[in-house]
């Protein structure tokens, strides 16, 4: 299901935690799944579950609890832009627009070609640099004003 | 560098965008000499627990509990297994100083916690860091592998008979891990939903184990206050605010950042630190301390100074220091329409009061917000929050409801001509000015 490679890293996490508590390496492991994968299948879960022991159904717990965790397919590049009250004052709301107009596309939707899913996203712990917006989970933008947001979008491909 | 108000060299350094985050950095300026010296001094755990608790350093994430005081309620001498862990699920709208600290100072992390792992004697901790700061995750990853080779973490620390070894876990997106028993169901591998307190996590926290939980900038000053001690901590604040504290400034200002000032700063004097009100507009009101904190109006707030007692006085809180400015541009019905959304898609949803509560208050306002508020629907709000309020598991629902009960005491005409007019008081193109996105 996962490569080995994947399997390395969930191990990694396992070995942060106390022997009989694998089950704290969840949270990782099914971010790892996630990144290899694109999204969480029920499949992909489950197999996470197996893997560290524990039930499918609390797995699936923590996948629908944290809201990073995609459980649908989306685009290649998933954009989370903040729209939050201090990244709102700083042009958050209008950063959004901004992309939905560029796009084509509304919050929750990805474009035709399968390459950019939408998210409107939560506080991000980056208020200072507003707007911001996460690309993949991973990577954070800063100050994306309008000829930032060209800037990525012309660079994701 | 003193623009910025670095005071604290293991706190601030870097903040200007030095990027000195390194172990041989921290070194440098005074890193490790802490823990070293309680190591080979062989000093008391009491003594270091002492030491904080005369520094009067209050509890950085937001409830400002005195930290020796919670250190002291550890069973430090019983045997078996203790943990401290570490909150840096920082997710409160406005508050992005843990980021920073993480980014530019790990290694005073790593220090704080170390040193308070051996005053509690716990022989492991974790790191909880927010799901969305992935590369200061990884950075502190980073971090504590130059600690272990270097001897600062692990097994016989320096050499003593002390051993401890600290971890990173990462969040992935969930505002309510940010409470401290919702943080520990986390790293158990478990939805992030609150336990009921009692039994605290100083006798039951993590696997059932005695537990402390710090906030990062906690656990950072705690280096600082060993070398320079705690009555010196102390005096550099104001009394029973002991010391210095990093305070995120967002919003309609020209220099948003991080500023460590001495509590009992004017927050006049933070807001000429952050470069005054963008474009020279005036101040209409402040949430001095995370989203969750009462909104004061400007008069009021430009009398405060930045402290528990003062924020306090001026009916707020200091909360997590998260300043959050805005200007007249702010339309106070859409600013807490939008909280309000942040409170009803972050509630667990485990208390009645707080998950159809939030939801109600959601509701209510983006009607108002949309021209279709009802005459009694601010009365309806008000109900509402009573409602949630000291009903519920944790802090969560008083969070959600303290700005709207805030927002509509201090600005309530708006709310009432909104309602009235179907439409905002302050026009939607002024408004769109005050971002500043367009003409950035």
């Amino acid at each position: 299901m996962l490569t080995s490679e994947s399997l390395k890293r969930i191990d990694r996490e396992i070995a942060k935690y106390p022997a009989d508590q694998k089950q704290s390496a969840v949270m990782a492991a099914l971010a790892i799944a996630q990144e290899e994968q694109g999204w969480l299948s029920s499949e992909a879960i489950e197999f996470v579950a197996n893997y560290l022991g524990m039930a499918p159904i609390a797995a699936y717990e923590v996948a629908t609890f944290y809201n990073m965790y995609d459980l649908k397919p989306v685009g290649k590049y998933k954009v989370s832009v903040c729209t939050n009250l201090p990244c709102m004052l700083t042009g958050g709301v209008d950063a959004g627009e901004y992309l939905k107009k560029k796009l084509g596309i509304g919050y929750n939707e990805t474009t035709p070609d399968g390459l950019i899913t939408l998210k409107e996203g939560e506080c991000m712990g980056a208020c200072g640099d507003a707007p911001v917006m996460i690309v993949n989970n991973r990577r954070m933008c800063s100050w994306m004003n309008p000829e930032q947001i060209d800037k990525l979008l012309a660079e994701l491909k | 560098m003193a623009i910025l108000g670095a005071i604290n060299p293991m706190l601030s350094v870097g903040l200007d965008g030095d990027n000195a985050w390194r172990l041989a950095d921290y070194v440098k300026r005074g890193g490790y000499r802490a823990l070293r010296r309680i190591l080979e001094g062989k000093i008391p755990q009491g003594d270091v627990i002492n030491e904080v608790k005369k520094s009067v350093l209050r509890g950085r994430g937001g409830a400002g509990f005195p930290t020796g005081l919670k250190w002291s309620f550890m069973p430090r001498s019983f045997p078996g297994d203790k943990y401290v862990v570490c909150n840096s699920d920082e997710g409160e709208p406005g508050t992005f100083k843990d980021r920073d600290i993480l980014r530019y100072n790990p290694h005073s992390v790593i220090e704080g916690m170390t040193i308070a792992a051996y005053a509690m004697g716990a022989a492991r901790g974790y790191n909880y860091i927010h799901g969305e700061v992935w590369e200061i995750y990884e950075r502190f990853e980073e971090a504590l592998d130059e600690a272990r080779a270097a001897g600062f973490l692990g097994a016989e620390l320096l050499g003593s008979g002390f051993s401890f070894d600290l971890f990173a876990h990462h969040g992935y997106g969930a505002y309510i891990c940010g409470e401290e028993t919702a943080l520990l169901e986390s790293i158990e591998g478990k939805k992030g939903q609150p336990r009921f307190k009692p039994p605290f996590p100083a006798s039951f926290g993590l696997y059932g184990k005695p537990t402390t939980i710090n906030n990062t900038e906690t656990f950072a000053s705690i280096p600082y206050i060993i070398n320079i001690g705690g009555e010196a901590y102390l005096e550099a604040g104001k009394p029973n605010n002991g010391g210095t504290k990093l305070f995120s400034v967002s919003g309609h200002v020209n220099r948003p950042g991080n500023y460590e000032v001495p509590l009992g700063t004017p927050f006049a004097t933070l807001l000429e630190m952050a470069g005054g009100m963008r474009g020279g507009r005036k101040l209409k009101g402040c949430i001095p301390g995370g989203s969750s904190a009462p909104v004061v109006p400007a008069a009021t707030m430009m009398d405060c100074t930045m402290d528990y007692d003062s924020i306090s006085k001026a009916g707020s809180m200091l909360g997590s220091g998260a300043v959050i400015v805005m200007d007249e541009t702010t339309c106070m019905v859409r600013a807490l329409e939008r909280l309000s959304y942040f409170y009803y898609e972050e509630s667990c949803g485990q208390c009645t009061p707080c998950r159809e509560g939030t939801s109600w208050l959601y509701k209510v306002l983006h009607r108002i917000e949309n021209g279709q508020g009802r005459a009694d629907d601010l009365d309806l709000l008000a109900s509402v929050t009573t409602n949630i309020m000291g009903r519920t598991i944790c802090a969560l629902g008083d969070a959600a409801s303290m700005p709207v009960q805030s927002f509509i005491k201090h600005f309530r005409d708006e709310f009432a001509y909104h309602i009235e007019h179907k439409k905002c008081l302050v026009p939607v193109d002024v408004q769109r000015a005050g971002s500043g996105f367009f003409t950035a």
